[in-house]
C-alpha cells in the first residue's frame, strides 16, 4: 500500500455505514469502560461467581448456564417490578428520550439514545416473553440472547449514569434509571461487574465507608478537620462519635472527610452545628452517606441503608440528618418504605430545635437534607451571615440529578446561596440545563473510576458546556453543588473543559460567611485563600 | 479579486459544506441530530465544532492572528481527544477543507490563474494547520493523562494534609 497523500486521507469517508443497530457491536476502547471487579470484592460481599476477567478478554468465562440465570432473572424481576413490564411495552419509539441523555450528546453514539439503551434489554424480553417476538423474531425487533448481547449491556449499562434526564421528556414518564439498575442486576447475576463500585460497596459493608476507612481513621480526619476550622477562625468546633441519646444522628458520605473539596464543607457542617449548639453525633459504624449499593442492586442497596438505620435506633437519637449528598437523599426518600415495607417507627419525625419547623416532608423516612435545614435556618433568621467572606466567588448552582431531578430540592440551596454571596454573585446557567433539565456529571452510577476517564469527559461535556458559558459571560469562577459524587468528579471535568473553574460544596460557603461570637479577625476563607480587602487598609489608599 | 476576498464573500457556503462533511463523520443517526437542533446548550458537540471551524476558517482569511488557530483547533480537538476518533481521524478534519475549496471556487479558479496561486499557497497553510493540530491533539491527551493523576491525589488530598504534606506539591 502506498502513503496516502493529504488530500486522499481527506477523500476518505469517515461515515460510518448506516447498519441496523443490532449489527453494530461496541467497541471497548481502553477509556471508555470500567475495569472488571477483582474476585475478592464478590467474595467479601457474598456474590455469585467471583472469578479474575478482564473487560478486554475474548471470553468472559461466564457461568456454563448464564443464559438460563438471565432468562430466569428477567423473568423473576418482570413478575416482581410491574415497571419494568409496563416499560418494556409502553414504549412508542416516539424519539422524545433521544437526544436528551449526556452520553449521547456527548459521545455521539445512538445507542446511548435512551430509547435503543432501553431496546437492548427490551429485545431480549421480546424474543423471550412475549409471543409475538417469539414467532417473528427479528421482524418486530426481538433478539436471541447471546453473549454479544451481554457485552453490549455490560457497556451501555454502564454509560448510563441513572440521572433520569430522559423520563423527563418521555411522554410516559418511561424510567431507564430503573431498567438500568435492573439490567445491572442480572449481570451481576452471572458474575459481570465494574470494581470500582463493587470495592467501594465491599469496603462501605465490611469497614463502614466507600473507601475502606476503619472506625479510628474516620474520627482522626474529621478531628483534623475541626483542628483546621479553629486555626481559621479561632472557633473550636467539637465532633461527638458514637454518641448514645444524641438527638440528631449526622450521616454523611465519605467524600466529605477524604477528599478535597469536600473536606472543606464538612469544616462547614462543624461549624453550622457549632454555631446553633447543636445535640448532634457522628456514627463510625453508619460513617458512609453514598450508597454504591444502589448503582448495581436493590438488594444491594438496601444492605447498606439499613447500616445507617440500625445505627440510628442504636444510638436511640430522634431523627437523622444528612449531609451534602445526592443518592443518598433520593434512595431514603424514594426506596426506604419499599424495601422495609414500614417507616422506622423508632424515629421521630423531623423537628428543627432550632426554629421548631416540623419537616413534614421527611415524615417517612426521618431524614433532612442539610439544605432543608439551613435554608429553614436562614428564613428564620437564625443566623448571623457576612456575605462579604464569599466576595472572591462568582456562582453557578449545579442541580445534582438526584436532589433537584429526583426529589425535587431546587429552591433551598439557591435560597441559601443568595444570603451567603454578596449581591451580584450568583448566575443561573441557561434553563435548559438545570434544575429538572439539568446535565449530569456524567460520571455518577459507580462510574467514576480513573480507568474511565473519556468516557466521563464525554459524559459531562453538556454540563461542562453550560458551566462554560456562564463563566465566559459573567466571569463565573465557582460551581457550586450539593452533591459529594459531583464535588468529587466535576473538579475533574472542569479541569479538562473549563479550568478556570472550581467547584465547592455550599455548606462550606456557609461556614465562610458564618459570623461567630468571639471568633478571630477571618482573613482567609476554609480553603486558606485570602478574602477580598484583606490587607487593602496596610496599602495606606482605601476604596470606597 | 484576491483569494482572501473571495473566500470572505463565499465564508458561509464553504463553511456549511465544511461543516457538514464534519458532520458526517459520526453515525448517521447522530449527524442528523448534529445538523438539526440548533441550540446551543442542547447540542453542544455542534456548537463547539462550529466555533472551532469558523475560527479556523478565519484565521485562513487573516481575519485573525495565527497564535490563535491553535485555541480555534483546540475547540474541535479537545472534543475528538475523548471521543472515538484516532489521531489521522481526528486531523482529517483540516484536509476536508482542501477539495471543498477547490470545488465551490472551481469557476474563479479556472478563470484567473493567479488565483491557483494563491490556493496552492493557502493549501500550504492548511497542511501547516494541520500540524499545529497535532500539538494540540497531544495536549489533550497528556491532559487525559494529568487529569487520572491529579484526580488520585485529590482522592486521598484530606489524608495528605492530615499528615502535613501539600497535595499541590506531590
Amino acid at each position: 500500500m502506498s502513503l496516502p497523500k493529504p488530500e486522499e486521507l481527506a477523500r476518505v469517508s469517515y461515515q460510518p455505514p448506516a447498519r441496523g443497530w443490532m449489527e453494530v457491536k461496541p467497541d471497548f476502547r481502553p477509556g471508555t469502560y470500567c475495569n472488571a471487579a477483582s474476585p475478592k470484592w464478590l467474595e467479601w460481599i457474598d456474590y455469585p461467581y467471583p472469578r479474575a476477567w478482564s473487560v478486554a478478554d475474548e471470553d468472559w468465562q461466564l457461568p456454563e448456564n448464564w443464559k438460563e440465570i438471565v432468562l430466569e432473572g428477567m423473568e423473576d424481576r418482570l413478575a416482581r417490578f410491574r415497571s419494568l413490564k409496563l416499560f418494556f411495552d409502553i414504549c412508542v419509539r416516539c424519539g422524545a428520550c433521544a437526544d436528551k441523555c449526556h452520553f449521547f450528546l456527548g459521545t455521539g453514539d445512538p445507542k446511548n439514545m435512551p430509547v435503543l439503551r432501553a431496546e437492548l434489554l427490551r429485545s431480549v424480553y421480546k424474543r423471550y416473553f412475549t409471543r409475538l417476538g417469539k414467532a417473528l423474531g427479528e421482524l418486530v425487533g426481538a433478539r436471541d440472547l447471546d453473549e454479544s448481547v451481554i457485552r453490549e449491556w455490560f457497556f451501555y449499562l454502564y454509560q448510563c449514569t441513572i440521572c433520569r434526564r430522559c423520563s423527563v421528556f418521555c411522554p410516559y414518564g418511561i424510567d431507564m434509571a430503573e431498567m438500568t439498575i435492573l439490567g445491572r442486576e442480572m449481570l451481576a447475576s452471572i458474575g459481570l461487574n465494574i470494581d470500582w463500585a463493587l470495592a467501594s460497596v465491599a469496603q462501605c459493608y465490611d469497614k463502614g465507608s466507600h473507601i475502606g476507612a476503619t472506625p479510628q481513621a474516620f474520627k482522626d480526619m474529621i478531628d483534623f478537620l475541626a483542628e483546621e476550622n479553629e486555626r481559621i477562625t479561632g472557633i473550636k468546633t467539637p465532633v461527638s462519635y458514637n454518641r448514645k441519646g444524641a438527638e440528631i444522628l449526622f450521616v454523611t458520605p465519605s467524600g466529605d472527610y477524604f477528599a478535597d473539596p469536600g473536606t472543606f464543607t464538612l469544616m462547614g457542617y462543624l461549624l453550622l452545628f457549632t454555631y446553633l449548639d447543636l445535640d448532634w453525633t457522628f456514627s463510625t459504624y453508619a460513617a458512609e452517606g453514598g450508597n454504591f449499593g444502589w448503582f448495581i442492586s436493590h438488594e444491594m442497596g438496601k444492605r447498606l441503608n439499613a447500616k445507617i438505620y440500625h445505627e440510628a435506633e442504636r444510638l436511640k437519637v430522634k431523627w437523622i440528618l444528612g449531609g451534602e449528598c445526592g443518592h443518598m437523599w433520593r434512595i431514603c426518600n424514594q426506596y426506604m418504605p419499599t424495601w422495609y415495607g414500614q417507616v422506622p417507627s423508632f424515629l421521630e419525625v423531623p423537628v428543627s430545635p432550632i426554629t421548631g419547623t416540623v419537616f413534614e416532608n421527611a415524615r417517612v423516612h426521618k431524614m433532612v437534607h442539610i439544605s432543608e435545614f439551613t435554608a429553614d435556618l436562614i428564613r428564620h433568621n437564625k443566623l448571623k451571615l457576612d456575605p462579604q467572606r464569599n466576595a472572591h466567588i462568582k456562582l453557578t448552582f449545579h442541580d445534582s440529578c438526584n436532589t433537584s431531578r429526583g426529589m425535587g430540592i431546587f429552591e433551598e440551596p439557591r435560597y441559601i446561596i443568595r444570603n451567603v454571596l454578596p449581591e451580584g454573585h450568583f448566575f443561573e446557567m441557561p434553563p435548559n440545563t438545570i434544575r429538572e433539565k439539568t446535565f449530569c456529571c456524567g460520571s455518577s452510577s459507580g462510574i467514576n473510576a480513573n480507568e474511565n476517564m473519556e468516557l466521563r469527559m464525554q459524559g459531562g461535556f453538556p454540563r461542562a458546556n453550560a458551566v462554560r458559558y456562564v463563566h465566559e459571560r459573567y466571569g463565573v469562577n465557582h460551581l457550586g453543588c450539593i452533591c459529594a459524587l459531583d464535588r468529587a468528579t466535576l473538579p475533574t471535568l472542569l479541569q479538562y473543559w473549563v479550568p478556570e473553574v472550581e467547584v465547592t460544596g455550599i455548606t462550606e460557603l456557609v461556614g465562610n460567611a458564618l459570623v461567630f461570637e468571639g471568633e478571630i479577625e477571618r482573613t482567609t476563607d476554609l480553603r486558606d485563600r485570602e478574602l477580598v480587602g484583606v490587607g487593602e487598609q496596610e496599602g495606606g489608599e482605601e476604596e470606597e | 479579486m484576491t483569494l482572501k476576498r473571495l473566500l470572505s464573500e463565499r465564508r458561509a457556503a464553504i463553511l456549511e459544506k465544511w461543516r457538514d462533511r464534519v458532520f458526517g463523520c459520526y453515525p448517521p443517526e447522530t449527524a442528523g441530530f448534529l445538523r438539526r437542533e440548533a441550540d446551543h446548550f442542547s447540542n453542544p458537540v455542534a456548537y463547539r465544532l462550529t466555533e472551532g471551524l469558523k475560527g479556523i476558517y478565519a484565521a485562513l482569511v487573516g481575519e485573525s492572528s495565527a497564535e490563535q488557530v491553535s485555541a480555534h483547533l483546540d475547540e474541535v480537538l479537545r472534543i475528538w481527544a475523548v471521543q472515538d476518533f484516532t489521531p489521522s481521524q481526528a486531523l482529517a478534519f483540516v484536509f476536508f477543507l482542501k477539495p471543498i475549496l477547490r470545488e465551490e471556487l472551481a469557476g474563479e479558479l479556472k478563470a484567473d490563474a493567479a488565483l491557483t496561486a494563491e490556493l496552492l499557497d493557502l493549501e500550504s497553510r492548511l497542511d501547516g494547520v494541520a500540524l499545529l493540530g497535532f500539538d494540540v491533539y497531544m495536549q489533550r491527551r497528556e491532559k487525559l493523562s494529568e487529569l487520572k493523576v491529579s484526580e488520585m491525589k485529590a482522592r486521598i488530598s484530606g489524608l495528605l494534609r492530615r499528615v502535613g504534606v501539600d497535595p499541590a506539591t506531590l
